[in-house]
Parts: structure tokens; C-alpha cells; sequence
């Protein structure tokens, strides 16, 4: 699956640790069942560690963990399902999470904006062509009537500036 | 009329080339069905039973004369002639390929009009008032607070893949006109200590599971609107259930929580956000409330010589008696145009119609026309002297039937005539009510009476708020209808009574006329309504009659 970051394709460094799987490697990325399971071990050596969150469960529980996590992954186990849209925004704009916020599952070309504007920088996107063509998904529209963490300007902002 | 400029006609652009390629892409392959349709749902396409059809959305139900001449283009180019109007203040034409979608919606974007969010699981279109910026009832103009809500809920990156669809309705006089008790959210605009600010009301809707909404506050600042939405949207998005579709609304999670609960989980959600990038200013509200036209109305007296004279032909009478409200401009009024002509289809209009009430519009109600949620258009703001002369074109084209609020004024889903998901017809229903009551010295006898038609339990008819309701059930392959009375849709919000067992079609109308004939003789006085008797007497008397052999 292609890993689009900060809008280039690159390599996924990260090793996904199943949770019955051995301890080893770095980096990798756990589930929340075993990070909660075991915390601080998972740390150990210096190893950086990203979670797997899923998208049913509350994020605030994550927020103790956040400083020391390189990765937060959120689920759209299918695209309608829209709930890590808002986990998104409340681990950026209110957690002031600062790491990697990648998008995972069924993630399609069309929700590349939208996760964008939620606060996503990372995407494992389904389909190769969604991945090539991931600039063009992000300029879809340059006109954004609501204010997110983004930094974009609104239609709002805008027009109080023209 | 809000005026689009630069920004809205950019995105209204963007969102069409959008579409564009989504359509390519489906008819490539690139895009399977499965991942096609929420994207083209979002655009107002939807696949009926015989055809694809498209949902064109008219924000708070505000049209121009422009705006409407357009639809009757579309309607004959694209269509088969017509257009049928919605309860939620839409326009759907069934009859649409859908190699030509992207061409009809940019000839409706040229006007600034677009099928967007008008079905899928996002913010629907904000409805309102019908009589907006006309009545003198209201507090505000609504619409500035439907358009500002428009504009947040325009592609709103959280809220475009909710657990289900979202509909918020606003009203801003005592007289409910927007039905906002039985929406997702309903708002309605007072005062308090001379402030005003809005009562919100969560949990409503028909459907398969009606409810009435709660209030969860009393009273929220104006400026507050956006983030105390966002914050009850985003506790619907994560909370709401996604495992079965019937159980998505947000009505069912304010159920299930229990309504304290869920008021204590969006006011804590919205203590963290309300002071953030959401809170509206002055300088905010004024803004979107100086991009409405509003008419420069003409200083005019109430009852001019010409309405005078005209009132001496009791046929004009009767229809300013049915048709004509009261305006807050002196020497204006608002009227009604009847969509609902004997033996017609509830809410359909053709090309020609449309284009005529644009000419209307233009002559002699500076150039605005409304959609109304019982399906009739509306000129909001007329000048009383030019009523004669409307009246008589009104009739010539077909709109001038005295019925509005009467029991021929029915409420109706389009029904298995169109719709894949009805199990039963409902205009034919509608139709032969309405030629069982065409006698208009009848219906004026009987007064006000709501009497709505839904083809399924969806309840798109809404018939659970009707003070008749008729629901299309199917039972061993054959229609059967179930009749409740004594819903409310008003401030007063209450479901109707189920009166007993199925009817079968073939005698549907006569129960309908016997439920009438049962008021009749029960009413104290003719200005005792037939709500009103219902709630004096329960069903009991009405549920004898109307299964009692003939």
C-alpha cells in the first residue's frame, strides 16, 4: 500500500507489530490493546513507537501517551465511516498533537482533501493511481467555507480581507 | 436574496468539475458503484426506479425570478417537462441521464443553484420559514442564520461522513412554519432580556422511528450558533451508531443516552470550543446580512382603492380569504400559489408554470419567489394594489386553487410512481382525495385540515405530523394504507394516532371523507377545528365511524 506523507510517496519505515508478535525492531507501530498492555517496555532503547488507534474509542484516553508517540494511526474501515475525521481533529487542535496523523484502511481519493483539512499528514492510500494523483486531489478546491486546524484562510476571512 | 460573489461562484465551480470527474472516473471504472454513490448522493443523484434523478437544492427555499426560469429550462431540456417540489424546500426532476448530469448542473450553477448535500450522510439544506423577511411576526429574517449555517456545513471536512443524514431547520416566529420539532436539530430564534438568541431543540424526526425533539437549551447567544452546532454535530459523529442504518439518526443516540446525558456530553464539548474560531461577531452577522437583496418596498397604504373594488367579486374574496397573508411593509402581502390543483400531482410544477410565476414575480413581487414545506410557491412580498391582476393570471396558469391549509392542500412523497424505496403509490391517493373533495364550498366548510401521504414508513410525507396521516403499506402484494390522526407539526409538535387496522386502497378515500363527516357532526361550532376535535375527543368516535360498514 502506498504511503503518501507530506504530500510525496515514501517508504513506510515502520514495522506493524501484530500483538502476539515479539518485541522487536524500529520502528514500530502497536495497537492500542498493546500499548495500553505494555506501556513503558514498548519505549524501551529508545525505540520509536507509533499506535494503531481505533476509530471507536475515545481519544482522550490516548492524550498521556501523545508527547512520546511518533505515529498516531486513525481507521476508516470503510470511507463512510467518517468518525477518525473528528478523533483527527481533536488529537491536533486540542491535543496539540504534533506527530505523524496517518489515515488508514479506505482511504480513497476523493477524502484526501478532507482528512488533509482534519489534520492528517500521512496516508496509506488504497489505490496506486489516488496515490499519483495525490496533489491533484488536494487541489480540488481552494475556496473553504469553515476554519479547522488547518491554517487555511476561510471564505470568511477572506472576504473581511478583500 | 442572498447574493453569491466570487467566493461561492469559485466553489460552486470547483465542486461541478469536481463531479465532472467523479462521473469519468465511474464511467472509466476507476470508481466502483459502492464508492460512487455517497459522491454522487452528495450531489442530489439519486437512482429511482426508472431513472437517475437529480435533487437541486434551494437554500432556505429562496428562488430569484432568474433562478426559477432556469429550473423550467432544465426542466425541458433535461427533463419531461417538469418539476416536482419538496418538502424540504427542494426541487427533484426524475426524468435525468445520467451521461448529462454535469451539464444540467452547470447550467443551474450559472445561477448560483446546485444539487449539493441535498441527500447523502451530511448537513442537509437549512430550511426556514417560508414567509422569511415578509412576516411581521418574525423576530429576524431567519435566512441569515440558514445562509451563515449553510456556508459551515458547505463540505464541512468532519461532518460529510456522519452516521447518517442531518437536517436543521430554524424558525424566527411564533408560528412555526419550518416544522423545526421534528429535525435533527431545530432552532428557533427569541428573546431574552432583550437579547436575542436561539432555543435548540435536538432529536426530532418522522421516519420509521418519530420523535419529537428536546430542548437541550434554552438559550444560546447568536454568536454561539456555529460552535454550539459543532459541537453537537461532533457528538453525533462519534457517538451516533453506524451498525444498523435505521438506528443512525441522531435522534436514536439522544434516545438511547437519555437526553441529560447527551446534553451533558455537548455542552462539555462545546465549553472547549466556544470560544475558539467559530464565534460569530457582529461584524459577522452583519456581513452575511448585508449580502441579501432585500426589496426597497414601495411606501404603500394597507387596502388600496384597487383591492377595495376587487373585493366586491366574492371569487376574488375567497382567494385573498385562502391565498393572502399579512406583510410587514404597508400596502404589501404575501402570497400563496396552489401546487395542489384537483386531481394534480401534490407539489408538481411544469416549465411553463415555472416560467410564468418568474413573469409574476418579476410584475408584481419584486422578482422572489419561496418554496414552501407543504409544497406550494410562494410570493413573499406582493404589493396589495397589483393582487387583482396576479389573481387573475394565477388562475389562468393553473395556481390560484382555494385550498391552502384545506384538506385538498396535501402533503405527498413522490411514492412508487417514482421512488425504489415506497412499497406503496401515493399521488393517485392524493389525487382522488383531492377530486372527492373538489367542491370548494365544502372544504370551506370543513377549515383547516393537514392530511399527508407517505408511500413507506420512511415518512417522507410526513404523515405522522399530519392532523390525517396516511401511511402505504404492503401486505400479501397489495397497497393497503394506515391512517393515524391528530399529528401537529407546529410549535405544538405532536405524532397522530394510529385509528386501527390497514384500509385497503379501494377504500381509502371513503374512510378519509368518513374521518371528515365524523368532525362535522362532532364539531361545537365551524370554528372548532378538526384538530381540535381530535384532541377533545381522542380517536374513539373517529375510529367507530370509520370503520363502520356503509
Amino acid at each position: 500500500m502506498p504511503l503518501v506523507k507530506d504530500g510525496v510517496r515514501v517508504s513506510d519505515p515502520f514495522i506493524r507489530l501484530e500483538d502476539d508478535a515479539p518485541l522487536a525492531g524500529d520502528p514500530v507501530l502497536v495497537s492500542a490493546q498493546r500499548l495500553f498492555a505494555e506501556g513503558e517496555a514498548l519505549f524501551a532503547e529508545d525505540r520509536t513507537v507509533g499506535v494503531i488507534w481505533p476509530n471507536g474509542r475515545d481519544i482522550a484516553e490516548l492524550v498521556p501517551f501523545l508527547p512520546r508517540l511518533a505515529v498516531v494511526g486513525l481507521e476508516f474501515p470503510k470511507f463512510r465511516d467518517g468518525r477518525a475525521f473528528s478523533q483527527a481533529r481533536l488529537l491536533r487542535e486540542r491535543h496539540g498533537f504534533a506527530g505523524e496523523l496517518r489515515a488508514t484502511g479506505d482511504v480513497l481519493f476523493d477524502q484526501l482533501l478532507l482528512m488533509e483539512r482534519a489534520g492528517f499528514d500521512a496516508f496509506e492510500v488504497k489505490k496506486e493511481a489516488d496515490a499519483d494523483a495525490f496533489t491533484r486531489a488536494l487541489a480540488t478546491y481552494t475556496v473553504f467555507y469553515q476554519p479547522t486546524g488547518d491554517g487555511r484562510q476561510t471564505v470568511r476571512d477572506a472576504r473581511v480581507a478583500a | 436574496m442572498y447574493a453569491y460573489d466570487e467566493f461561492d461562484r469559485a466553489f460552486l465551480a470547483q465542486r461541478i468539475a469536481e463531479f465532472r470527474g467523479q462521473v469519468g472516473r465511474r464511467i472509466s471504472g476507476a470508481l466502483g458503484e459502492e464508492e460512487f454513490k455517497p459522491l454522487r448522493l452528495m450531489n442530489g443523484v439519486y437512482l429511482q426506479l426508472h431513472a437517475y434523478m437529480l435533487r437541486v437544492c434551494i437554500p432556505y427555499g429562496t428562488l430569484s425570478s432568474t433562478q426559477l426560469r432556469r429550473l423550467a429550462r432544465v426542466a425541458r431540456r433535461y427533463d419531461k417537462g417538469y418539476g416536482h417540489f419538496t418538502t424540504r424546500q427542494n426541487i427533484q426532476f426524475h426524468w435525468i441521464k445520467l451521461a448529462e448530469l454535469p451539464d444540467a448542473m452547470a447550467e443551474l450553477a450559472e445561477v448560483g443553484i446546485h444539487g449539493i448535500q441535498t441527500s447523502g450522510n451530511c448537513i442537509r439544506n437549512t430550511t426556514t420559514d417560508p414567509f422569511a423577511g415578509a412576516t411581521p411576526e418574525e423576530l429576524e429574517d431567519p435566512r441569515i442564520y440558514a445562509e451563515i449555517i449553510r456556508q459551515w456545513s458547505t463540505l464541512h471536512p468532519e461532518f460529510t461522513y456522519l452516521p447518517r443524514k442531518f437536517k436543521i431547520a430554524i424558525t424566527a416566529s411564533k408560528h412555526d412554519r419550518a416544522a423545526i420539532r421534528v429535525h435533527d436539530v431545530g432552532l428557533r430564534l427569541h428573546t431574552r432580556d432583550g437579547v436575542t438568541g436561539f432555543e435548540v431543540v435536538v432529536g426530532g424526526g418522522l421516519g420509521r422511528t418519530p420523535y419529537i425533539g428536546h430542548t437541550i437549551r434554552d438559550f444560546l447567544p447568536k454568536e454561539d450558533l456555529l460552535s454550539y452546532l459543532e459541537a453537537i454535530l461532533r457528538t453525533y459523529n462519534l457517538g451516533g451508531r453506524r451498525d444498523n442504518i435505521y438506528k443512525a439518526r441522531i435522534k436514536i443516540q439522544v434516545h438511547e443516552l437519555g437526553v441529560p446525558a447527551f446534553t451533558e456530553l455537548v455542552e462539555a464539548e462545546w465549553a472547549q470550543i466556544r470560544d475558539g474560531a467559530l464565534k460569530l461577531n457582529a461584524t459577522a452577522i452583519d456581513d452575511v446580512r448585508g449580502r441579501f437583496i432585500i426589496p426597497d418596498f414601495e411606501p404603500l397604504e394597507d387596502q388600496p382603492a384597487e383591492l377595495v373594488a376587487a373585493l366586491a367579486d366574492p371569487a376574488f374574496a375567497r382567494w385573498h380569504e385562502n391565498a393572502v397573508e399579512p406583510h410587514k411593509a404597508p400596502g404589501h402581502a404575501i402570497v400563496t400559489l396552489s401546487l395542489k390543483p384537483v386531481g394534480g400531482t401534490p407539489g408538481d410544477a411544469t416549465a411553463d408554470q415555472m416560467d410564468a410565476i418568474a413573469d409574476l414575480a418579476d410584475a408584481y413581487a419584486y422578482g422572489e419567489i419561496r418554496v414552501a414545506h407543504e409544497q406550494n410557491l410562494i410570493l413573499p412580498h406582493v404589493r396589495q394594489k397589483d393582487l387583482p391582476a396576479l389573481w387573475a393570471r394565477a388562475q389562468e396558469i393553473g395556481v390560484a386553487t382555494t385550498n391552502i391549509g384545506l384538506v385538498t392542500d396535501i402533503i405527498s412523497c413522490p411514492g412508487m410512481d417514482y421512488c425504489s424505496l415506497a412499497n406503496t403509490r401515493s399521488i393517485p391517493v392524493a389525487q382522488r382525495i383531492s377530486e372527492r373533495f373538489a367542491d370548494d364550498a365544502r372544504i370551506r366548510d370543513i377549515g383547516k385540515l393537514h392530511l399527508n401521504i407517505s408511500g413507506c414508513i420512511n415518512a417522507c410525507g410526513h404523515h405522522h405530523v399530519g392532523h390525517i396521516g396516511i401511511l402505504g403499506v404492503e401486505k400479501r402484494d397489495e397497497e393497503f394504507y394506515q391512517v393515524t390522526i391528530g399529528g401537529k407539526g407546529n410549535a405544538k409538535a405532536r405524532l397522530g394516532e394510529i385509528i386501527g387496522p390497514a384500509i385497503p386502497e379501494s377504500e381509502i378515500v371513503n374512510v378519509v371523507e368518513r374521518l371528515v363527516e365524523t368532525y362535522l357532526d362532532l364539531r361545537t361550532s365551524p370554528q372548532e377545528t378538526f384538530i381540535a376535535v381530535v384532541q377533545r375527543l381522542g380517536i374513539e368516535p373517529f375510529k367507530e365511524r370509520a370503520y363502520a360498514p356503509r
